[in-house]
């Protein structure tokens, strides 16, 4: 076997000088962990820099550095952390670099990614650090000029004096490292963001479209031996017996090692292993429950009259208002699994040494990652480093760390580097998946067509909660009762982007057109007088912001001309999750008898808008994926093996079938909240109400192309 | 194992590999291109596409027996400096989210455009049909693709 050694990155990268450059800190890098630079991270940018805090160095040749801590995945956070740091800092964007940090807990907060949670979670944390570094900056700059700092200005990484005169951040970065920190510094007005509000473009791109080593998939280490393992079959198996003889006699095999119900065959290229895992010869026996989708049909539907559920919320006297409502409708809808399906398949590089642990890949949760290794091969924290590459993909997959423990584990075993990889197949039958979840929804109505009365159960396979008690329409009926049931199976869930509410909204808005045309009124004008009484008889606490649902609504009504159009179709959706509210409306047009998917037009408020690139792209991206896995995500299980494998059986949606998307944000100066999420749960709403306003016909189920009503109707391809 | 002598970017490379080694792990494991990526392994997703001697080929299902003295292009060699219309295009609009898919999106498109400098809407959408986005960046896909043959 050949192997070439990769260009090393830094060898375009100027090291700048140490001698004289003032305070030298920044990574202390194990010569291992530097070496695994040359493929993967962008930590050694700059050296000789001072660091102001742990979000920013300045070198004295004036780049300055900004460490981007949480991973990325195509939620755009490693332009869009920095791009606050910098706008506080007055930052000349065109000068800085941008570095994945490693995981470092004492150093960051929260330094994962999940829950649409870091921008809310940081953004004054990276504002204050920005802030205060040009606080220093502008007091080094006062006091070599020996006037006060208070007729001092700055703009794009100068320091300026009325007279004219100026200082940069370079020039400055020395002195000001010997300024106090101080305790409190002042923000900017909002009004005064020069950075924030703009299209930034994203940091890598460079990198992604000259084909440059980002991804864990990518790392490459001298000397690592490369690893497939065989999982159990199906879920509710457990490995009985192993024949490994003809594996190990393939050109390139190592080993074949056994651990847990693991078979990992360990060879010297990715494709000797995929090769011979294949003949591995395994019995496997049952361990549990061995569960098809016929069951989870079943169970699901049987547990919705389960006398055991949780109550999750109860307002009022539901009872009552039931047995005197003009009119009762109640409804049913189901999900299947989906499989998270991120385009870079899972891996991740671990080599356990007698020294301690070095892990590299991607994982949307480092410090999990690490601590879990830590506990299961008896390692205190402090000798494990995680090196966090760029994620193809993660929505939730990587939230889990089955796979790192897999790759530390073997690399224990083995006493070798290894980097494990999943192949497409394993990913899909043998991970983690959104789970299956039935709702039934009851609505009464009095004789006016007023909403008096709303039942929700939620059943959920391990799913503790499948409902949003506090969320929309609570607090806007006086007579309300949500539940829970869980079913606990065997197979593997964990949380899909959106998780919850990337089926529930999709029930509940479609619930809620159809409770609107049952009462008479129009489901924009239903909505709104909905919030309107619950602002102004509220009906419990509620968790979302009725002025902003408000505001999403109508701004997505008024952009769509919603009630105006004679040629279209359109279904409305509004939905408030991860902290941000979002408002949609499909249109349908028909062409030769059949509907097709035209447009979607969202609304959101996320607050202030950081990158209107990043932000614009997160809507349309979580529309495609709404409208894509409502359309045709189906994991279905035969005897606790997923039936679909690869993408020839499982259908992502592809350029033909998205639907233009017109993107309009309400950007009301509140603090911003995340966008990785929201525009998603929406989506399915809005579509299936689109298709009943185009055919008369109601979806319940997802997959919609699945459904039985869905015959005749075209929805897969875009005109 | 055999002994392989391939024409890629321009460059004669080396490798041993057993002659059933699809090219896809030829370039990652051997030669250190990695910007070709394993997406499915069964010519599904795009993600792994190169050119052979100008047309997009699924470099995951293509032995290394059957390349010969083809001439094989991968995203390393698409241009010198990242400057070719559509990595140009690709930066410009800002397609990428996760970005993982991207290389192939971009090797699909540059054989769409050598053949077809002027495409339709309709064209570039049956070019591109084949590439997954599990991202959902078709909008700007598209956008960067009309972009880059309005600049040929």
């Amino acid at each position: 076997m050949s192997i070439n050694i990769k260009t090393n990155r830094r060898d375009f990268i100027k090291l700048a000088a140490t001698a004289g450059g003032g305070l030298m800190l920044g990574f202390q890098l194990t010569n291992s962990v530097a070496s695994a630079m040359e493929d993967v991270s962008d930590a050694p940018v700059v050296t000789g820099t001072i660091d102001f805090n742990n979000y920013l160095s300045i070198s004295p040749e004036g780049v300055v550095t900004l460490f981007s801590p949480n991973p990325e995945l195509g939620q755009n956070i490693k332009t869009s952390f920095p791009m606050i740091v910098a706008e506080e800092l007055d930052a000349d964007w065109s000068k800085v670099k941008v570095v994945q940090a490693f995981l470092d807990a004492k150093k960051y907060e929260r330094q994962l990614t999940g829950g649409s949670g870091a921008i809310p979670h940081s953004w004054e944390r990276l504002r204050k650090a920005g802030a205060t570094a040009r606080y220093m900056l502008v007091e080094a700059a006062a006091k070599r000029w020996g006037v006060s700092s208070d007729i001092l200005k700055t703009d794009t990484g100068m320091v300026l004096h009325p007279d004219g005169r100026k200082l940069s951040y370079g020039e400055l970065a020395t002195e000001a490292a010997s300024i106090p920190i101080p305790t409190e510094v002042k923000l900017k007005d909002k009004k005064d963001f020069k950075i924030i509000g703009k299209a930034i473009r994203n940091v890598d791109n460079m990198d992604m479209i000259t084909g440059k080593p980002l991804y864990g998939i990518d790392f490459y280490r001298e000397g690592m031996v490369f690893a497939m393992i065989q999982r159990p079959a199906a879920f509710g198996m457990k490995l009985k017996s192993v024949d490994s003889t003809a594996a190990k006699a393939m050109s390139g095999i190592i080993d074949v090692v056994t651990f847990k119900n693991n078979v990992a065959v360990v060879g010297k290229s990715t494709w000797q292993v995929s090769k011979a895992r294949k003949l591995l010869k395994i019995e496997y026996e049952a361990e549990g429950t061995i569960e098809s989708s016929s069951d989870h049909d079943r169970i699901l539907k049987e547990l919705l009259d389960s006398k055991d559920a949780v109550v999750r919320r109860k307002d009022g006297d539901v009872e009552t208002a039931f047995k005197n409502a003009a009119k009762v409708i109640a409804r049913e809808y189901q999900c299947p699994f989906l499989s998270h399906s991120p385009m870079e398949p899972m891996n991740f590089f671990a080599h356990v040494r007698p020294d301690g642990i070095e892990l590299v890949g991607p994982t949307q949760t480092p410090e999990a990652a690490r601590t879990e290794t830590g506990k299961l091969l008896g390692v205190s924290n402090d000798k494990i480093t995680v090196e966090i590459t760029r994620l193809g993909g993660g929505f939730g997959r990587r939230l889990k760390t089955d796979y790192v423990l897999e790759a530390a584990e073997l690399s224990s075993i083995i006493k070798q580097p290894v980097k494990v990889i999943w192949s497409r197949e394993d990913d899909m039958t043998g991970g983690s998946y959104r789970p299956a979840v039935r709702y039934r929804f009851d609505a009464a109505l009095d004789a006016n067509g007023n909403l008096i009365g709303y039942k929700l159960r939620g059943v959920g396979i391990n799913v503790t909660n499948s409902t949003r008690e506090d969320n929309f329409p609570s607090g806007a009926v006086d007579n309300l009762q949500i539940d829970s049931v869980e079913y606990k199976s065997p197979i593997t869930t964990g949380a899909w982007r959106a998780p919850i509410t990337n089926f529930l909204a999709f029930a509940e808005q479609a619930f809620l057109d159809e409770v609107a045309i049952a009462a008479g009124q129009d489901p924009v004008k239903f909505r709104l007088a909905l919030l309107e009484k619950a602002k102004k008889t509220p009906a419990g606490a509620i968790k979302y912001d009725i002025d902003r649902m408000k505001g999403v609504i109508e701004l997505a009504a008024d952009k769509a001309g919603w009630g105006t159009k004679k040629d279209v179709s359109q279904g409305f959706s509004v939905y408030f999750s991860h902290r941000t509210y979002v408002a949609q409306v499909a249109e349908i047009e028909m062409k030769n008898g059949r509907p097709i998917l035209k447009k979607i037009y969202a609304a959101a408020d996320c607050g202030v808008v950081v990158n209107k690139s990043g932000a614009l792209q997160q809507v349309k991206g979580g529309v495609v994926d709404g409208v894509g896995h409502a359309l045709f995500g189906n994991v279905t299980f035969k005897e606790g093996a997923a039936e679909q494998k690869n993408f020839n059986s499982y259908r992502l949606i592809r350029i033909k079938e998205v639907p233009e998307v017109d993107v309009h944000f309400v950007d009301n100066g509140i603090d911003p909240t995340g966008l990785g999420e929201p525009a998603l749960p929406p989506t399915g709403g809005a579509v299936a109400n689109a298709i009943f306003k185009a055919t008369g016909k109601r979806l319940y189920n997802q997959p919609f192309t699945k459904q039985d009503v869905m015959n005749g109707v075209n929805l897969g391809e875009r005109m | 194992m055999a002994h392989y002598t391939l024409q890629i970017n321009g460059k004669s490379l080396e490798a041993n590999v057993d002659s059933d080694t699809p090219l896809l792990w030829v370039l990652r494991d051997n030669l250190g291109l990695v910007g070709t990526k394993f997406g499915c392994g069964i010519a599904q997703c795009g993600a792994c596409t190169v050119h052979v001697n100008g047309t997009a080929v699924r470099s995951c299902t293509l032995p290394v027996s059957a390349v010969g003295t083809n001439k094989i292009t991968t995203i390393e060699g698409l241009s010198a400096n990242g400057d070719h219309p559509l990595q140009k295009a690709w930066n410009e609009v800002d397609v990428a989210q996760c970005g993982y898919c991207q290389a192939g999106q971009i090797m699909t498109a540059a054989a769409l455009l050598a053949k077809k400098p002027k495409p339709s809407a309709e064209e570039i959408d049956n070019a591109m049909n084949g590439n997954i986005c599990r991202c959902g960046t078709y909008h700007r896909i598209h956008e960067a693709i009309e972009l880059a043959s309005n600049k040929l």
